[in-house]
């Protein structure tokens, strides 16, 4: 199991400072992936917990939605590492994938590349490799199937149990 | 009480599917007395058990047996193991459906004869014409409880309705309503109203859409003349020495084989599944499957010209709140080839909630351009294309050459490319929805691509001479009388309109065929 938790207690700041990693960059630190706020954290176990940092990199860079936070970008690609778990291909397919952004993005790794265009020039050049298609095509089910999100997108989902729209402004629209 | 029947009793229908086609054809014969078995792949949900959620509720109603599917078209690429998006429950894809039912127009009957030939397009004119259909036309129409027929009032505008019409009065466009839709807009046939709930593609869960699962089915299982099996998977289709089909062979929940004996079949799988089925029961009298002597079954898969045309506004819309389809713009549907194509299309509203929206809105799309589209979906309108599309014999359901389903059975593999008519139609159709929607201020709109196809159709076609087709004017096999398609792969063409009125009113004629030939001994 994967497992994605609050506050992971454990590591002190100065513990993190030391490890020179403070800043908007996601933290390794053992084995886990902790968000540079320390209010969640993710442990792997079958992929590298760099390569689980950069995989929710290339999410955010997938689907940039910059008023959501890296943790819902964190639990739509915690399938790959569970996955990973089980199918050794997948595995491979994931690691080898990183790996290869990191050779093209150059001496700091594809985390490293300050600027998201820089990083997205990188991803047009690979969009079509089988790694590239099976991270987007698992993120764009896993990202916005995700109900938490579904008020940023002004979406209300389930409407039944609340009668449906008949009393709740399925007509209302004023501006028009 | 449900009817239950005995494998060996030979003197029952047995109909294969029991959605639009074979729903209706099942309550209508056990109506009049007929013994009749239903035998369906999918399970039985009752309307409480429908999901408010797209991807739980594709999971629960979805057809996902193996399919593979090739040719031009994009969604043999974004969706290969998915060409079409149809349901495998009781009731099929009626639990699906948006519930817009408009009728033919007259020339769609006779294309050959209006538009003449088309290079490319297998056009064939049907063997009825409209004032044939008309009176069942009328009976559909009155069972489904269509809007704005039988002095039923129509249903009232949503958010996205209400875009659509502004569009459509600024483009002068003249036929703009709240369509023709077997949805209850007041209490009718002991169902509820709609209430605006805007999960129509999920199931209506206040049962408001006709759906056969809740009308046709129960009201056939009350004669006492009619069983629904469901998860009972068809796998082929016997006949006797003389040729008659005398019994079909399915597969139940555990996938233990069973024979059915019957005195008539009537195969309504949908027109992936009926062709399919049709090729799959190929045996040495038959060696190219069933009713096939045309070498038709399987050719001319239509799927209707789609499209969408999502905008977006400065403010709020929230479009997917209300019935998901219930607005229409019909001016469009004439035929006018001054328009540099044949036939027409209508403009329907649509929504999508988010999940399907990601999925759907451009296949394989991401980057900025695609998220900040999702990030304006609070403020989207939508609307859906659907025209005529061009019968070609080269797009068809064929049986794989390689892979097989559990039973043994090659699975289908479905081919489609664009005719150069289709995509005329659709670029027009764009245009025409984009302009209509940045004339009531939409900062950016989106013509997008074709879903999996929900409309599938014309793969046993209905012709006039044998040569032609795979069925008479009654749906009856060309080859086997005692062999009948009560879906809509007996289309000979599409029409713009979208198809479950037809596929109904076809299937109410076809068991007054069926009964009358039955009393004669014909059968
Ligand atoms: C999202 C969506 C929206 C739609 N909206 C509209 C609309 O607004 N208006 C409109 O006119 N149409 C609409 N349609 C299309 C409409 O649903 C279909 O045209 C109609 O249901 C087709 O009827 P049918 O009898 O041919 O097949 P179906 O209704 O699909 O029924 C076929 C049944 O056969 C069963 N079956 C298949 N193979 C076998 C087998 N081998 N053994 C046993 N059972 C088998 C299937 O499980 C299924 O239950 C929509 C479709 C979808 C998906
Ligand atoms: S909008 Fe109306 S028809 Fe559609 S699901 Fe809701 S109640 Fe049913």
């Amino acid at each position: 199991m994967t497992t994605i938790y609050e506050q992971r207690p454990g590591i002190s700041r100065r513990e993190l400072l030391k490890r020179g990693t403070i800043g908007a960059a996601l933290i390794i630190a053992g084995n886990a992936v902790i968000s540079p706020d320390r209010a969640w954290g993710m442990e792997t176990t079958a992929l590298k917990p760099e390569t689980m940092a950069t995989l929710i990199k290339l999410a955010r860079d997938i689907y940039p939605h910059d008023a959501i936070a890296d943790r819902f970008y964190a639990i739509a690609v915690k399938g790959h590492e569970t996955k990973a778990g089980t199918d050794e291909a997948h595995k491979t397919l994931i690691e080898d994938g990183i790996a290869d952004l990191d050779k093209r993005a150059g001496a700091n790794g594809y985390r490293g590349l300050g600027w998201e265009d820089d990083r997205v020039a990188i991803l047009r050049d690979i969009e079509t490799t089988p790694f590239f298609q099976a991270v987007r095509g698992d993120l764009v089910v896993s990202f916005y199937n995700q109900k938490e999100l579904w008020p940023h997108f002004g979406y209300e989902g389930e409407s039944y149990s609340k009668g449906g729209y008949i009393a709740r402004g399925f007509d209302d629209i004023e501006w028009l | 009480m449900a009817a239950p029947y005995d494998l060996n009793d030979d003197s029952v229908v047995v109909i294969i599917g029991s959605g639009a086609g074979g729903g209706t054809l099942g309550n209508e014969l056990a109506q009049k007395g007929i013994d009749v078995v239903v035998l369906e792949s999918g399970a039985r949900h009752e309307y409480e058990d429908f999901i408010n959620d797209e991807w739980d509720s594709f999971a629960q109603l979805a057809w996902l047996d193996h399919r593979t599917t090739g040719g031009g078209w994009r969604v043999a690429k974004d969706f290969p193991n998915l060409p079409a998006w149809i349901v495998k429950a009781v009731g099929g894809t009626t639990t699906h459906w948006a519930g817009a039912s408009l009728r033919f127009q007259e020339h769609e009957f006779k294309t050959l004869s209006h538009y003449g030939k088309v290079e490319g397009a297998n056009l064939l004119d049907w063997p009825i014409t409209l004032a044939e259909l008309e009176p069942y036309y009328a009976k559909a129409e009155d069972k489904m409880g269509v809007t704005r027929t039988n002095g039923i009032e129509g249903l009232p505008g949503n958010n996205n309705f209400k875009i659509l019409k502004a569009g459509a009065d600024k483009l002068g466009y003249k036929e703009c309503h709240t369509g023709n839709m077997a949805i209850n807009s007041a209490d009718r046939d002991d169902r509820m109203s709609c209430q605006q709930t805007g999960f129509c593609f999920q199931g209506c869960k206040w049962g408001a859409k006709w759906s056969t699962l809740y009308t046709e089915i129960p009201k056939g299982e009350a004669t006492g003349k009619l069983e629904v099996r469901p998860q009972s998977h068809v796998v082929k289709i016997e006949h006797d020495a003389s040729g008659k089909v005398n019994a079909v062979v399915y597969a139940d929940k555990d996938g233990k084989l069973h024979s059915q004996k019957a005195r008539i079949v009537a195969v309504a799988g949908n027109s992936i599944e009926s062709p399919r089925l049709l090729l799959n029961s190929a045996s040495a009298k038959f060696p190219d499957g069933l009713a096939n002597s045309s070498g038709q079954v399987g050719k001319n898969y239509m799927r209707h010209t789609t499209g969408s045309v999502y905008a977006v506004f400065e403010k709020p819309v929230h479009m997917y709140r209300g019935t998901t389809m219930a607005g229409i713009i019909r001016d469009e549907a004439k035929h006018d080839p001054s328009r540099g194509f044949v036939g027409g299309y209508e403009l329907e509203t649509l929504s999508l909630g988010v999940p399907f929206m990601a999925a759907f809105l451009d296949p394989g799309g991401w980057g900025r351009t695609f998220a900040s589209a999702m990030d304006s979906y609070a403020n989207m309108a939508g609307l859906w294309i659907v025209g005529e599309d061009m019968p070609q014999e080269q797009n068809a359901v064929k049986l794989h050459g390689e892979l097989k389903d559990q039973y043994g059975m090659p699975i289908p593999d479905v081919w489609f490319t664009d005719h150069a008519n289709d995509v005329a139609m659709r670029n027009h159709a764009y245009q025409q929805g984009q302009a209509l929607y940045e004339a009531v201020g939409a900062t950016r709109s989106f013509p997008t691509p074709p879903y999996p196809s929900t409309h599938n159709l014309g793969t046993n076609r209905m012709s006039e001479k044998a040569s032609d087709g795979v069925v008479n004017k009654w749906g009856q096999t060309h080859d086997i009388k005692n062999l009948f398609v009560s879906d809509g792969s007996q289309f000979t063409t599409g029409g713009a309109e979208n198809p479950t009125l037809t596929i109904v009113s076809l299937a109410i004629r076809q068991a007054d065929y069926i009964a009358k030939e039955m009393a004669a001994g014909s059968i």
